[in-house]
């Protein structure tokens, strides 16, 4: 088997500016962070983002990487909305393509099936047509001949998901109670990379968790990357929940140039080992991320 | 404003418990249905509504499961029962099947019943920016759907939602067959009300006044044109069983009261 392990550096050496990215997780869960923060080191900007959207559309937006973001909505869950996103869209930073979440579920799938788009009730009557004039109705070609939308497909240059253990050919096993949509992202991107807590051996994943919780097969996967504390700071449970601390530290710094630049100096342009081992110092209670691997 | 206290000294009913009251009668009749509730007087009111007379509503954990029961409001996870697998993908089976029947909060709403969580002002470059439309558009064109308001005021009720994404009467009437084939606005439910789409043309109209509120105070902190039937109701008053699971079972700790005041 190809052993498709991966530094960051090397993960986001396959991605170039002009992009149009994908981000798994779910608000502030399970976000490929590690990845984010290699991103945010790097001079790709311009990027297209499509995300269920948590701090992974906040930091990109307040780096200047971003073009556009397609979202359904964004929110850092025990906060409402993150700050960053907030200014971009409010200063007309970037473009958006707002959808409900559901249609962006549709779009994902539409790509990984390979098909122009599914249809659905969801957005008919609503301002989702009004803001996005590109977007389309179809006519059930049947007896009922329903106006449904067509929700095309949201293809991806590269997809980014962050899983509790993976194997070094790709394979990746979620082991919390959402995999939320993190296999359709893959499967509709050309350049597909899964970060992990701790990459193990093949056997080793059945005594890890039950056959359901191997959601990822290596069928969809380009590379593999292990960052211990690589969702940090949001939610990666088992392994850790949200840091709920950092996360309102987070919006803190949000409120100020100076502050921010702070955050930026101590968090964000340091590389991955130094900010766990900055955020460890910050919280010496909090556990060591899973190298190791605390169930 | 509120009601006395019984012989037995039981406290006066407080205005969230009116509100939770409300809110619970959103799910009488329904039968095996997903109830999904955002907010605190909704989470009380669905589960109040599964102890009593929808016993067969299915409650959500709030993350990725079906839950057994109804859990009182903050109760640790470990302490869970849960029956099913039901994380976001699956969600969207039962909203798309309809088996649903959902409350969800409104930055604004106007006269149709329109609902607004996406954008204040030009979407283009909005005023202030929120959290973004969710899935209300797919909800509102596929199961019942009401809407929770804890602060009524003309900021909130509105003449004109500024972004469109629940979508009302109006809305759904003029988009057509496969819009309105499942569309149903059952209640608003505020602070100082509840309210209905039961009139001639479907537009917005006083179904109870929660007690101590006036009808004018509601017209006073609404921005726009209401229907007042000529009878104006009172929400109805919680039973003893009902305020004895609401106090003692359901929540305990009082969160209801850090929501509604009074």
């Amino acid at each position: 088997m190809a052993d498709k392990r991966l530094s960051l550096d090397d993960l986001v050496g396959e991605l170039r500016s002009g992009m149009t990215i994908g981000i798994g997780g779910w608000g502030s869960r399970r976000k490929p962070m590690a990845a984010i923060r290699a991103l945010l080191r790097s001079e790709l900007s311009d990027l297209t983002v499509v995300s269920y959207g948590g701090p992974d559309v906040g930091l990109l937006c307040a780096a200047g990487k971003v073009k556009k973001v397609v979202f359904g909505f964004v929110t850092l869950d025990s906060i409402p909305t993150d700050p960053h996103f907030k200014v971009a869209r409010q200063t007309g930073a970037i473009e958006a393509m707002e959808i409900d979440e559901g249609m962006f579920y549709l779009g994902l799938l539409a790509a990984s099936q390979r098909v122009p788009f599914l249809p659905t009730r969801a957005g008919l009557g609503s301002d989702v047509l009004r803001v996005n004039p590109a977007l389309r109705t179809v006519t059930s070609p049947y007896d009922d001949a329903e106006e449904l939308v067509a929700m095309p497909a949201l293809r991806l240059d590269a997809a980014l998901v962050h899983v509790n253990r993976a194997d070094a050919s790709g394979s990746g096993q979620i082991l919390g109670p959402d995999p939320f949509f993190d296999e359709l992202f893959l499967g509709a991107a050309d350049r597909r990379f899964v970060t992990t807590e701790r990459i193990i051996d093949t056997q080793q994943f059945a005594s890890e968790g039950p056959l359901h919780t191997m959601c990822i097969s290596r069928l969809l996967t380009d590379g593999v990357v292990e960052t211990p504390g690589g969702a940090h700071f949001t939610a990666c449970v088992p392994d850790y929940q949200r840091d709920e601390e950092f996360q309102k530290a987070y919006v803190a710094a949000a409120s100020g140039r100076d502050e921010w630049a702070a955050f930026e100096e101590r968090y964000l342009a340091v590389d991955e080992s130094d900010y766990q081992a900055a955020t460890r110092a910050d919280a010496p209670d909090r556990a060591a991320p899973a190298r190791g691997g605390s169930k | 404003m509120t009601e006395s206290p019984d012989a037995a000294g039981t406290p006066p009913v407080s205005r969230a418990e009116f509100c939770a009251i409300a809110c619970a009668e959103v799910f009488r009749g329904d039968g095996e249905v997903m109830a999904s509730a955002f907010g605190t007087a909704p989470a009380l009111g669905a589960r109040l509504a599964r102890l009593t007379f929808a016993p067969d509503l299915v409650l959500t954990d709030g993350d990725a499961a079906l839950v057994h029961g109804a859990p009182a409001l903050g109760a640790p996870p470990s302490t869970l029962v849960l029956e099913s697998h039901m994380p976001y993908r699956k969600v969207f089976d039962v909203v798309w099947s309809g088996r649903r029947n959902l409350i969800m909060m409104a930055s604004q709403i106007d006269r149709t019943g329109n609902q607004n969580i996406s954008a204040i002002g030009d979407w283009v470059r909005p005023k202030a920016q929120l959290v973004g439309v969710r899935g209300a558009p797919g909800n509102t064109v596929n199961h019942s759907t009401s809407y929770w308001v804890p602060n009524h005021s003309t900021r909130s009720f509105v003449k004109q939602v500024d972004v469109v994404c629940g979508v009302g009467y109006a809305r759904a009437a003029a988009s057509g067959a496969a819009t309105s084939r499942y569309h149903e606005i059952r209640h608003v439910i505020s602070n100082l009300g509840v309210f209905d789409f039961e009139s001639p043309g479907k537009v917005m109209r006083i179904r109870s006044v929660h007690p101590g509120v006036t009808v004018d105070d509601i017209i006073e902190a609404t921005g726009f044109e209401l229907v007042v039937p000529h009878d104006v109701a009172e929400t109805r008053i919680p039973t003893p069983g009902e305020l004895d699971l609401i106090r003692n079972v359901l929540d305990p700790r009082g969160l209801r009261d850090r929501e509604v005041r009074g």
